[in-house]
């Protein structure tokens, strides 16, 4: 049991004119080492629900336990938590501020107090995890492309060495191929360090592929908890919420509607062409006539 | 400790997020309605009342105006109190002042200090005046959006353009200004969250330090308002912007019906003022 979130409330602005609920009775658990998907429309929550997990904002009412204790509790160490649980905001590369590309991803793991030593060891680590090159370590954040930066950016995070990485929209505004590259290395991240990894993203083909479980959000309040594929079965209802079920799901549907029995629960392209392949390949029927 | 140091991040934050909403209360109100200009000529005739008032009559008829005003306004009294916060200093200085120095009739004596009849009611008006001058313009920025008021003020005075003064471009300078604020402190809120995920500590140390831990801030906050700034006069010449010159308004000010009654109303209290002033 790493998060436990208990009957979350939020709401911005209270006692004003302004007051707006943010987030409404959110309960759920994550587990250590699980993948989540975290998706909703803009303005849903999300942002806020994942910056209460690390402390940045104060519930208004509700529980936040990390490994089982109150993370409101009187004399939570909140700096250590949130060493403890890595928070990646949307475009992170907003954040850097020194000279040069080490001394950035250097600032939070010297914020924890280490020896000079271990903060460069464990920058360079991360640099290295994130895939930036040695010869750009001297250089200044500043001159690099925008993926390289997010990059750093990352790095950044990494470096404090969490045990949970919270990512919001890691992909916004890149190339596709600086996309795959992030996706590919916080999914590296999560098989090879076993680390526990909440991400936000737009993307249902991304939620499709790399989560373990979704989480949807809606006006606040916890919409769906399942996994990919059990969330996109509700493709009518995530559709009113201004959200949508990958591309290749409304395929596989619209085939299902023309006589084709294939799987309905298909969310990635690579399982559309598994399994078209063995239908058009069984023997006696002639479906694609 | 620790935790104590964080909830003060915390609640700056918060602090940020209240001026976020400047001084408009986003109420529908009659006052709210009505047009910019006429609320400043308002405000203006309310100030210029004040100093007309110079027997208790006179500050009886500012208060139940003042009075009325704030209640067809529907902006809780709270809020206007708040305003008050900032002139305490002011206002105990001047009181203290009118108290202790106006010669008269003594009334009592502590030590070197005396204390006299005419002293206690020059400050009392004194206090009278500035509480009711503070109110009375915070009730003009609670209703008016900052966008409204400088629209007003543009228009109030374009006279001025007649002897060269680039009234549309310092209206656009202060729009844009006020405008860039809610952004710009909330771009400081994100980026001083984002540096605090990091294990940044903006509260503890010296003056050194704490000069020092702005700078993860600081640097961020300047490269992005660079940005949209640049973003920004990039828009304005992609929807041919040229200055003033010979441009029109999507929503021209105009006055309504209101608007001519609130004038009314001016001229009446002044009138009562007026008559206050002359007969008692």
């Amino acid at each position: 049991m790493a998060i436990k979130v208990e009957n979350l409330t939020f709401i911005y602005n209270q006692g004003t004119a302004l007051e707006q609920k943010a987030l409404d009775d959110v309960s759920f658990e994550i587990p250590d080492g699980q993948f989540v998907g975290l998706i909703g429309h803009t303005g849903s929550g999300k942002s806020t629900l994942i910056q209460h997990l690390n402390g940045l904002v104060k519930p208004t009412g509700g529980k936040i336990l990390y490994n089982g204790e109150d993370i409101c509790g009187e004399g939570y160490n909140l700096r250590q938590l949130r060493s403890k649980v890595g928070l990646v905001f949307q475009y992170p590369e907003h954040q850097l501020f020194e000279v040069d590309v080490i001394s950035d991803v250097c600032y939070g793991p010297r914020n924890l107090g280490l020896s000079e030593e271990e903060v460069h060891a464990r920058a360079e680590d991360a640099l290295r995890l994130v895939g930036m090159k040695e010869k750009y370590w001297d250089q200044s954040p500043f001159e690099l492309s925008g993926g390289q930066k997010r990059r750093v950016a990352i790095a950044g995070v990494l470096a404090m060495n969490p045990e949970v990485l919270i990512l919001d929209e890691p992909t916004a505004g890149l190339d596709p191929r600086g996309r795959d590259e992030i996706l590919d290395q916080i999914e590296m991240l999560h098989k090879e360090r076993g680390m526990t990894t909440i991400l936000v993203s737009h993307s249902m083909e991304d939620m499709a592929r790399y989560a373990d479980r979704l989480l949807v959000m809606n006006h606040g309040k916890k919409a769906f908890d399942g996994t990919p594929k059990e969330v996109f079965r509700h493709y009518k209802e995530l559709e009113q919420m201004g959200l949508a079920a990958p591309q290749v799901t409304y395929v596989v549907h619209a085939l299902r509607e023309r006589g084709l029995e294939i799987d309905e629960d298909i969310t990635t392209v690579e399982e559309a062409r598994d399994a078209l392949l063995a239908v058009l390949r069984r023997p006696g029927k002639d479906q694609h006539a | 400790m620790l935790c104590w140091r964080y909830c003060a991040d915390l609640e700056r934050i918060n602090m940020l997020r209240e001026i976020t909403i400047g001084q408009y209360y986003p109420v529908d109100s009659v006052l709210h309605r009505m047009d910019p200009r006429t609320k400043l000529f308002g405000t203006m005739v309310y100030i210029v009342s004040l100093f007309l008032a110079d027997n208790v009559w006179g500050y009886a008829a500012a208060a139940v105006f003042l009075a009325v005003v704030i209640r067809l306004s529907r902006v809780p009294v709270s809020f206007m109190v708040r305003g008050l916060k900032a002139i305490l200093f002011l206002l105990l200085i001047s009181v203290s002042f009118n108290l202790f120095l106006t010669d008269g009739e003594e009334l009592f004596r502590i030590w070197v200090l005396r204390v006299t009849k005419e002293g206690v009611r020059m400050a009392g008006f004194m206090a009278v005046r500035l509480i009711f001058l503070v109110m009375g313009s915070s009730v003009m920025t609670l209703t008016t959006t900052p966008n409204q008021l400088t629209d007003g003020l543009e228009k109030s005075l374009g006279f001025l353009k007649k002897i060269k003064v680039p009234v549309h471009e310092m209206a656009m300078i202060m729009s844009i200004a006020l405008r860039f604020i809610p952004i710009l402190v909330e771009e400081t809120d994100k980026i001083m969250k984002a540096q605090m995920a990091r294990g940044a500590d903006f509260e503890s140390g010296g003056l050194v330090q704490k000069a020092k831990s702005m700078v993860p801030l600081l640097v961020p906050l300047f490269i992005s308002a660079f940005r949209r700034a640049t973003d920004l006069a990039m828009a304005m010449e992609a929807r041919c912007y040229h200055g003033g010159e010979g441009r029109t308004k999507m929503k021209p000010l105009r006055y309504a019906g209101r608007d001519y009654a609130a004038y009314l109303t001016y001229a009446a209290y002044m009138g009562v003022m007026a008559a206050v002033r002359v007969v008692f």
